[in-house]
């Protein structure tokens, strides 16, 4: 019979429930500001839902009513393109990463400047897109919005790729390239597919993480009080129209803001969990 | 090359061994012919030598099998046969490995073709994230151009090859995953068969299985040395014994005996094998 130690066990418990509790402390910390932010949202925000909010474009200072049509469909489309732009540029740069860079200088200064791009401020991109973009041609555009989104999107789908990738076992590889496939074919159509939905739940977060985005489109999309879909001109969008809305005078104005936070941030929950389900269904063909 | 009658074999192996397997094969009324003749050998992991002046060859439609304790090179060996190692940077190869009279280490040689004519199939089964029928045609497209319905025909016979015909038929569009273990096993080897490549290099192949889907593929190899030239590397003795016609036992990286399965479990002509064998060493 082997001797237990009592006192050990005890101890090893205590440390235990400590440990416990204060991580349900830190977890609560984050719930209760995430549950407050959304509980003020909707208290304050759900007034401003209306079929107005999605059918009229932006009130003029003073009159009342009006909606965000405009912003909403802005937002829709310079987010599109952005994530039309950046899914395949991200997915690609990811695959040679994870599949051709090995380790050779190239791949490694690669992955720092995402690595750098993750993180960097995004005033500092948007001020970038105007530098390059919009002075240049002397105004601003949904296209420059486009632009300044998709530098923000692609670094996260490019590390997101790659990491996928990279939990492909070799043996996958193995086997493919044991039938006397080509090297590109084996990334595209095995090891992609392979890493289908985690790529995709890439992508989906980067759309996430975009479609909040203010700062960047404060220097480029800037904003519109009128329904435009010309990616050439300046073009409404929701983080721009909250922000502008939000400091006004109008309660009008406030209360669409209220509406349009209300909106940008449920889209941006729901995109979460759509990814986050697609990360679950991982055996699918 | 020569064509020679006579498979040669590791220089330590007497002409007796030699001879009475080149009888099997006169009997069995196939002439003789190497499919694959490996000279001198050597193989590196960086400076880690992994095979030491290897010298065998491999009979055209018959069963050659490794063993030898982990870590011998036996799987090295078959993997320097599809240069499986070329994926890996600061691998490499030494010698000649001559696949009918084609040297395959000479650089310039299209690694891709080589590998749809030395098909192999690996120790877990590796089901590509597709469906059962995409699983097969994804290699037959790669080197034909078939119609559909001779796609559907190929798909067909590569899985009655298998063995799988009969129990996947009803559910071709079904992703190859959910299979089971042994089915997608045998799934591997029918996608293997599909290219219709002249060696099939079988890696451990049941080593994941159970009893029973282990049968099965023993069954299959025995069904396809007909067709293919078949090398196998086992941990399983008796499944080394029942198998194969032919057994190269390794050890660290050495060839140490090789011959006719039936000498080399019931007479081998070197202590090391026989304690091998016998269970007193590996």
């Amino acid at each position: 019979m082997i001797s237990r130690d009592p006192t050990l066990f005890a101890k090893r418990k205590r440390a235990n429930a400590f440990g416990l509790t204060f991580s349900l402390v830190a977890m609560s910390i984050g719930m209760i500001f995430l549950l407050w932010i959304l509980a003020i949202l909707l208290f304050k925000g759900f007034s401003a839902i209306s079929p107005a909010l999605f059918l009229e474009i932006s009130p003029a200072p003073g009159t009342p009513g009006g909606g965000l049509a405009n912003a909403i469909v802005g937002s829709l489309l310079m987010v599109f393109f952005c994530a039309f732009f950046s899914t395949p540029i991200g997915i690609l740069a990811g695959i040679y990463l994870s599949e051709y860079g090995d380790n050779n200088k190239f791949s490694q200064v690669t992955r720092f400047v995402t690595d750098i791009m993750l993180s960097a401020p995004s005033i500092v991109i948007g001020l970038f897109v105007y530098a390059i973009i919009v002075y240049q041609v002397k105004h601003f555009s949904g296209w420059a919005g486009t632009v300044a989104l998709s530098l923000i999107a692609i670094p996260v789908v490019v590390r997101t790729t790659e990491n996928m990738l990279k939990l492909v076992p070799s043996t996958l590889r193995e086997a493919a390239f044991a039938l006397g496939a080509p090297k590109w074919k084996v990334s595209l159509t095995v090891v992609l597919r392979a890493a289908k939905s985690g790529v995709i739940t890439g992508v989906l977060l980067a759309i996430a993480r975009v479609s909040g985005e203010t700062a960047p489109l404060l220097f480029t999309a800037l904003n519109n009080q009128f329904f435009s879909t010309n990616m050439n001109a300046p073009m409404a969008n929701l983080p721009v129209m909250i922000f502008q809305f939000a400091m006004s005078p109008y309660d009008n104005w406030v209360n669409l803001a209220w509406g349009g936070a209300l909106l940008i941030t449920f889209a941006v929950l729901g995109i979460n969990i759509i990814a986050r389900v697609a990360l679950r269904e991982k055996v699918s063909v | 090359m020569t064509t020679t009658m006579k498979p040669m074999f590791h220089s330590d192996i007497n002409q007796g061994n030699a001879q009475s397997a080149q009888g099997a094969n006169v009997s069995s009324n196939t002439p003789t012919v190497n499919a694959i003749e490996i000279k001198n050998l050597n193989f590196f992991y960086g400076s880690f030598q992994g095979l030491k002046n290897i010298n065998l060859n491999i009979l055209e439609r018959k069963v050659t099998a490794f063993i030898g304790p982990s870590g011998c090179g036996k799987s090295t060996l078959l993997r320097t046969l599809n240069r499986m190692y070329d994926l890996y940077p600061g691998q490499r190869a030494e010698g000649e490995i001559n696949f009918y009279n084609e040297n395959i280490l000479e650089p310039g040689n299209d690694v891709n073709l080589l590998r749809s004519r030395i098909g192999m199939v690996f120790q877990k089964p590796t089901p590509f994230p597709m469906s059962i029928y995409e699983n097969i045609a994804f290699g037959v497209r790669l080197y034909e151009r078939l119609s559909k319905a001779e796609m559907d025909e190929r798909v067909e016979w590569a899985l009655n090859k298998a063995a799988l015909w009969n129990e996947s038929k009803d559910k071709l569009n079904q992703s190859g995953l959910s299979l089971s273990g042994g089915q997608q096993q045998r799934l591997c080897i029918a996608r293997g068969v599909a290219v219709k490549p002249s060696v099939l290099l079988l890696d451990e192949p049941t080593s994941a299985l159970d009893p029973i889907s282990t049968a099965k593929i023993e069954e299959l190899i025995n069904e396809l040395k007909k067709d293919y030239t078949i090398a196998i590397v086992t941990h399983n003795m008796q499944q080394a014994a029942r198998v194969s016609d032919f057994t190269a036992y390794m050890y660290l990286g050495e060839l140490i005996e090789y011959g006719k399965t039936d000498q080399i479990f019931i007479k081998p002509a070197k202590k090391e094998t026989e304690d091998y064998i016998t269970g007193r060493f590996g």
